[in-house]
């Protein structure tokens, strides 16, 4: 098998197996903390989606103030990058002198996660309350169904369902997005790795961070497919080839 | 006077589909309304049932202003139901749930009483071993007469039906105008968008052609399809005779 030039000094500084397999249940550990960031922001970022989709698709003449303020919201959120908010959110706010707990980086990363995240989920909701059809909004108040009762049995609940699978994928970029919260601070797995490859010169801990990531990602990719096959399936009877 | 449509104005951007309609129904009566597509049928209904907010003239029920802008319609939509062309079922629900989603949260009937009344009427249709199913396991016909008894589990006075038989194939189309045949003497008001002009002269205590957004011509089915006044009337008629529609 031909090999590449240096390939031996590849396989030694990225692929070396006694370093992974020294590094390896480090990097589990930290990963915890991960998991952890995922499953607290997750729950508080579908409850603020849901409310600022709510809000911008709202149709009170009297809403409209906060429906403009909804629209600057997302939009400010969305046109900045990621980690400028974790910086600013996660060091700015402790800065101001709040005292413990208030003033874990932990805490104020994972809102700037929830903050971002929040914006960006706000519009997949969007997008399935406008898909669903207005004649359904019609039959729902026609039958004298308020416009609050027609969203929340009526058009939510086929529009959650029509999300799910662009939802998947915005929480796959979330698990992974949950890593920027280690440039300010907390040992999560990627500081966890960049620990590992200091101590020991060798780039072998990220490929271990990056496998730990993949055997998160990779299922929950294929549970979008899976879900998005069987939402076709129920939706339309026959697959056109 | 059940309701009374008084210079009915409703335009679309441009374009104007109510042109000062005037209308009275009595209470009871069964009213058809024909006329080419674009003369105003759905409209009219949609502006009945306040789906549509009307740009001038009042509407009527029971002497009572409904049309007046920025008033809770809820109330009075409970008492004018309304069937739509293409069912508008609710994909998320079983029929049973269609039908019981209304009682319960809107006139907050018992989740017993509601499943009662769904299931008296989907028995009294014909209709009672589908309650547990999807509208999309269901045909067209059966999907419009499940969206007939969602409109009818309200108890409503007047029930709007725009042309609930044009999304259907011919065979299924039978066993809703059934349906309708049923309703017809139970004392409801019955207000009937078609292009079913047979039906149209069999069901109706009175029948109303429609041009330019105003009632051209009204009259009893008899006089409207063998005797007719109007040109327009009588032009409609031969067009669609010519296409075999009657």
């Amino acid at each position: 098998m031909p090999r590449l030039p240096r390939w031996d000094r590849v396989r030694e500084s990225f692929f070396n197996r006694e370093r992974l397999i020294d590094s390896f249940p480090r990097l589990l550990d930290a990963f915890v903390l991960d998991i952890k960031i995922f499953a607290w922001s997750t729950p508080a970022i579908i409850a603020l989606a849901l409310v600022l989709a709510i809000a911008r698709s709202s149709r009170n003449p009297a809403l409209f103030p906060i429906r403009i303020f909804v629209i600057g919201y997302i939009d400010i959120m969305r046109g900045v990058p990621v980690i400028l908010w974790i910086y600013l959110i996660g060091f700015g706010v402790p800065g101001v002198g709040l005292e413990r707990p208030f003033n874990s980086p932990l805490l104020w990363g994972s809102v700037a996660l929830v903050l971002t995240y929040g914006a960006y989920i706000a519009e997949v909701f969007r997008a399935g309350i406008d898909s669903v059809h207005e004649s359904q909004r019609a039959a729902s108040r026609s039958l004298g169904l308020s416009n609050s009762q027609t969203m929340r049995f009526v058009i939510l609940p086929q529009a959650i369902r029509r999300v799910v699978p662009p939802l998947m994928n915005d929480l796959v970029s979330l698990q992974k997005d949950v890593a920027l919260v280690s440039l300010i601070g907390p040992i999560e797995i990627l500081r966890q790795a960049n620990i590992d490859k200091a101590k020991f010169a060798n780039f072998t801990p990220y490929i271990g961070a990056a496998i730990i990531f993949l055997l998160i990602t990779i299922p929950l990719t294929r549970t979008t497919d899976y879900l998005l096959a069987r939402e076709r399936k129920r939706t339309s009877a026959t697959r056109v080839r | 006077m059940k309701l009374r449509l008084y210079n009915v104005h409703k335009s679309f951007a441009e374009r104007k589909v109510l042109a000062g309609l005037n209308l009275e129904v009595n209470a009871g009566e069964v009213v058809s309304f024909i006329g080419s597509s674009g003369s105003g049928k759905t409209t009219l209904l949609r502006c009945v049932n306040l789906l549509e907010p009307i740009d001038d003239g009042a509407i009527f029920f029971e002497d009572d202003e409904i049309s007046q802008l920025g008033r809770d319609p809820n109330p009075i939509r409970r008492r004018i139901g309304i069937v739509f062309q293409s069912f508008n079922l609710f994909p998320h629900m079983s029929v049973r749930r269609n039908i019981t989603l209304a009682l319960t949260q809107v006139v907050k009937k018992s989740v017993d009483d509601a499943n009662e009344i769904a299931i008296s009427l989907l028995k009294r249709f014909g209709l009672d071993e589908k309650i547990d199913s999807y509208p999309d396991q269901l045909s067209g016909g059966q999907q419009q007469r499940v969206a007939i008894v969602r409109a009818l589990a309200m108890n409503p006075e007047v029930l709007l039906l725009d042309e609930i038989t044009s999304a259907l194939d011919p065979e299924l189309v039978g066993e809703v105008l059934d349906v309708v045949r049923e309703l017809k003497g139970s004392g409801i008001t019955m207000l009937i968008a078609t292009h079913e002009m047979n039906f149209a002269r069999e069901i109706s205590d009175r029948v109303c052609f429609l041009d330019a957004g105003r009632v051209a011509e009204q009259g009893s089915p008899d006089q409207i399809f063998n005797n007719p006044i109007d040109e327009r009337t009588r032009q409609f008629l031969r067009r669609v005779q010519a296409v075999g529609k009657t």
